[in-house]
């Protein structure tokens, strides 16, 4: 295959890129949580998906 | 009530989970499309394989962008944070995007162009000022102000920023002589079968990134507001205890030493 070096690199930091930010937007996330009620989190509709995240 | 949230489901829902695992098996998918499957180009040979994730990601800046300017827009309109929030989180990923898109394709034109980096390449000085134009957004937005300022101000940045996004896809065309880039391949008709697919399956795969990353990112803005509130709430109760405090204990006069 030619220019792997050049595919690699593309490829890598792309998806290096994407992960990294994806797993700082998680734990970003995981902090906030901690400090804000559920009821403040709107996206929290059932009461099923309430108790899952209450109960651990 | 004390919450107890697993490592990575604090800001997740059954939608984002879907989103994940078609993420899970799309990913792979993807690359083995790009690496094994699909063909070698005739003229770009290998280099090709590095188009099916720098064209989605630069399709996918433009859309983040876009949606700023709908969010800003509306934000305007209708002065609801749900908008703010929305044109900001995809502000963010769609700077991620753009920076992928110029370091792609930097990469890709080092093999294919014999240079890394061509200032007289329109397409390419006016995505990096579109790139820059966003980071002003970003940094704006962390400029302190009341949190109504602060959303009115990104808005404009934001509806001005986008003006861009047609100058950056159609400067092929209006300025055919100052590009090294070609004119759209799609539309041509010269592509492969497996070309085309994969291209559309990068297409697809950073379409659900991107809305995966949207929804996580609105909900940690929505939860970075909220807490924000919660700091205000508890900061003026602590004063008003603080009056209340000072009232109760004699007659409104405080004592010596009680307010250091």
């Amino acid at each position: 295959m030619s220019h792997l070096g050049y595919l690699l690199a593309g490829w890598s930091i792309s998806i290096g890129t994407l992960a990294v930010y994806a797993f700082f937007l998680l734990r970003r996330g995981k902090r906030l949580t901690e400090k804000v009620p559920p009821g403040r989190r709107r996206w929290i509709s059932s009461t099923e998906e309430q108790s899952r995240i209450t109960d651990g | 009530m004390i919450t107890t949230v697993g490592p990575f489901n604090a800001t997740s829902s059954r939608s984002t989970r879907f989103l994940g695992l078609c993420l899970l098996l799309g990913i792979p998918a993807l690359i083995l499309f790009a690496f094994i499957f699909s063909p070698e180009d005739d003229s770009m040979e290998d280099a090709v394989r590095l188009l099916y994730i720098h064209v989605p990601v630069a399709i996918f800046s433009y859309i983040a962008f876009g949606v700023t300017a709908v969010g800003s827009i509306c934000y305007l309109w209708k002065r609801s944070r749900w908008w703010d929030t929305t044109a900001h989180a995809s502000a963010e990923i769609g700077v991620m995007f753009c920076g992928l898109t110029l370091v792609t394709g930097s990469i890709w034109g080092r093999p294919t162009w014999n240079t890394w980096w061509e200032w007289g390449d329109v397409r390419l000085v006016t995505t990096l000022v579109m790139f820059l134009m966003f980071i002003g957004y970003l940094a704006l937005r962390q400029v302190p102000a009341s949190p109504e300022a602060r959303a009115k101000r990104a808005a404009i940045v934001g509806i001005i920023g986008t003006i861009n996004i047609p100058i950056v896809n159609r400067s092929v065309e209006w300025w055919e002589n100052s590009t090294l880039h070609q004119q759209s391949s799609l539309t041509d008709g010269n592509l492969e079968n497996l070309t085309l697919f994969t291209w559309f399956l990068g297409t697809l795969v950073i379409g659900i990134t991107y809305l995966w990353l949207l929804i996580h990112r609105f909900r940690v803005g929505w939860l970075e507001t909220e807490e924000e509130r919660l700091g205000y709430g508890a900061a003026i109760e602590e004063r008003q205890a603080e009056a209340h405090g000072l009232d109760v204990g004699s007659t409104g006069i405080p004592e010596e030493g009680e307010n250091e």
